[in-house]
């Protein structure tokens, strides 16, 4: 094709499409710019126009469900992509809230007759357990948000993954796991509080935490948690390593015979997901103003995994959008519907099995693009027939034949 | 490049008391094309699994360059020079035959560099002769799931190459190929056996003529016979195992 033809036809074009044009060239010319561009535009969306259309229940709830979007990233970064599917980031999504938690019951005035959180004094406790000193300090409790809940799967993590224990059996695994943890916390009064979990917050650094603007600044945390978070696992699923993991989800035996061992990059993997759990967890534990063994409940576990799936799997979009969605049909449909509405949320996981197996985005990037381009634009252009235009045998040949 | 680059010494294999190698003592010298051949069950695959690390001698030992690699995991002995090509073709479905190569010819395959170093530009340079050779350069950049049977063999053993092991151990490379990609794939091994040692596992006897120099006939977990492939095809104990008893009676 001649370049001033091109030209021609931009001119031609009503401006609108000439404006689509030139988004086109950005996108393929400087793809991570791009890309920069459109997270940057979509952070900046959600923490400056959002608070403005929306009223301050619908903004808590969207903020629980970007804390929660985060922990997806995690789930699609070891399901999706390395194909390990953890059934218990509940664990680790509860670590990171009660270690937040803690900090904030930590925060009692010098003035106080007791130093102790008020749980403590109801079962007698008359000394802090040592475990808890370290979270009196804010600098440690935010490390701790997400070095433990990482420390916790990477210590996991070689045990099972150096053993080789691996599909439905890493799984099973995983579930037992979370049983474990939610019956020790349950059962520790003394320690956590037990079933009521830790609630009943005052303040963080000295500020209200039912304060709005308070509020409002964890909104803008939880939009920025989300973004690093997007692109941390954007950094690691591209490149090499992402390739890798891809490898170790489709055949890891040939990993091993290549020279790669596993064991690390699973290890690392998990480690990684397991704080962006954490992480998820602080802050919406910060909006919720609760965190208990709930959290370490099977099905929340089981929960996160159908997001990633309805939002579709190794696309991190999809894993951000899955949360989303599925956490405002779910507070949707049990306002409307309150009696029936976990049926609607096993239709929504049925119909994305049955007929989206990839996921909403799967779904987008495959047969969604063709749709798009039926009904938007103009079918894509082909000169001779469809298995000519697509065979890349063809078109190099076409290439080096054809000056 | 002289001396023996794998010895096998009385390696016996057992599964639950069935022996599927049975003192088995095997040696070849570096720089050898050595094909291995032998009926269905005679331990062919277990060979190569004990070689790799997949499975652990029961007695004997494996050394490979002089060394015994029963301690070591499958990837530490990839990374010592041993590269192994499965008997179905393995290649990583969701990537591209370039990325495959990529990963296969990392230097560094340990977490941190393969996580913050980039590709150097000469594995880049080796991975673009690769394909050229293998014939994959057009398609170097379309998911390897869309290739053919005969592209993916070859995609597995660029990928061989690429981790530029010293012994190659290939598994039934022209299972399911015409008789064009067999001849090619041949020749490809023939010029593969300049550079490196290479074992073959073959049933196509059409193929091991055109390639072989020396054969080891398997049975029963042992080595029956070893020649050149004339030797080996008039050997009666050879024709025995084969053809069976009838062909026993025929050839007294």
């Amino acid at each position: 094709m001649k370049p001033n033809k091109i030209a021609d036809d931009a001119t031609a074009l009503p401006p609108w499409e000439q404006l689509w044009a030139k988004i086109y060239t950005f996108s393929q010319q400087q793809p991570r710019w791009f890309e920069i561009s459109l997270v940057g535009g979509a952070a900046l969306f959600l923490i400056v126009i959002m608070p403005l259309l929306l009223s301050d229940f619908r903004l808590d709830l969207l903020q629980r469900y970007l804390a929660l979007a985060i922990v997806a990233l995690g789930i699609d970064l070891i399901w999706g992509y390395t194909g390990m599917l953890s059934l218990g980031h509940g664990i680790f999504f509860a670590l990171g809230g009660y270690a937040i938690a803690m900090h904030i019951k930590l925060q009692i005035p010098a003035t106080a007759s007791n130093q102790l959180p008020e749980f403590m004094n109801l079962y007698g406790v008359t000394k802090l357990p040592w475990f808890w000193h370290p979270f009196d300090s804010f600098p440690l409790t935010i490390i701790a948000v997400f070095l433990i809940p990482a420390i916790l799967a990477a210590f996991l993590g070689y045990l099972v993954f150096r053993n080789r224990i691996r599909g439905v059996y890493f799984s099973i695994l995983t579930q037992a796991a979370t049983i474990v943890f939610f019956n020790f916390f349950n059962g520790q009064q003394k320690l956590f509080n037990g079933t009521n979990g830790l609630t009943d917050f005052q303040t963080i650094l000295g500020f209200p935490i039912s304060d709005n603007k308070t509020q409002y600044g964890f909104y803008i945390i939880t939009v920025l948690l989300l973004v690093g978070g997007y692109a941390l696992c954007r950094w690691l699923t591209t490149g090499r390593f992402g390739r890798l993991l891809v490898a170790i989800r489709d055949d890891e035996t040939r990993v091993r015979f290549s020279g790669y061992d596993p064991t690390g990059y699973k290890v690392l993997v998990f480690a990684i997901s397991a704080a962006l759990a954490g992480i998820g967890g602080a802050m919406f534990t910060l909006r919720t103003g609760i965190i208990s063994p709930r959290a370490m409940d099977i099905a929340f576990s089981i929960e996160m995994v159908i997001w990633v799936a309805v939002g579709g799997r190794a696309t991190l979009v999809g894993a951000i959008l899955g949360a989303l969605l599925v956490n405002y049909g779910k507070s949707l449909f049990s306002e409307k519907f309150p009696d029936i509405w976990l049926f609607f949320q096993g239709a929504m996981f049925l119909i994305v099995v049955l007929v989206l197996p990839n996921g909403i985005i799967g779904w987008l990037r495959t047969e969604g693009i063709d749709l798009f381009r039926k009904i938007i634009r103009r079918p894509r252009y082909v000169a001779t027939y469809p298995q000519l235009e697509e065979d890349p045998e063809i078109q190099r040949e076409r290439e080096t034949l054809e000056p | 490049m002289n001396g023996k680059i794998l010895e096998i010494q009385n390696l016996t294999v057992s599964f639950d008391g069935f022996n599927a190698l049975n003192n088995l003592t095997f040696s070849m010298n570096t720089g050898e094309l050595r094909v291995i051949i032998g009926p269905n069950g005679a331990g062919k695959t277990t060979f190569l699994d004990v070689i790799t690390g997949k499975v652990k001698p029961t007695k004997g030992r494996v050394l490979f360059k002089g060394r015994n690699l029963r301690k070591f995991s499958e990837h530490q002995i990839a990374r010592f020079g041993v590269g192994r090509k499965f008997q179905t073709p393995r290649v990583y479905l969701n990537l591209t035959p370039r990325e495959n190569l990529e990963l296969s010819c990392n230097r560094q395959k340990n977490v941190f560099a393969t996580l913050l170093k980039p590709t150097p530009s000469g594995e880049r340079q080796t991975v673009k002769s690769l394909l050229e050779t293998i014939g994959l350069t057009a398609k170097a950049d379309i998911l390897s799931g869309l290739l053919s049977h005969g592209e993916k063999q070859w995609l597995e053993i660029g990928m061989l190459v690429a981790q530029s092991p010293d012994l190659l151990l290939v598994d039934e490379p022209v299972a399911g190929l015409t008789d064009e990609e067999t001849m090619l794939t041949g020749e490809l091994l023939i010029s593969l056996a300049e550079s490196h040692s290479i074992i073959v596992i073959e049933h196509d006897m059409e193929f091991v003529r055109q390639i072989a120099r020396t054969v080891t006939v398997l049975h029963e977990g042992s080595v029956l016979c070893e020649g050149n492939i004339e030797q080996v095809q008039s050997d009666p104990r050879v024709i025995q195992v084969y053809l069976g008893s009838t062909s026993e009676e025929a050839a007294h």
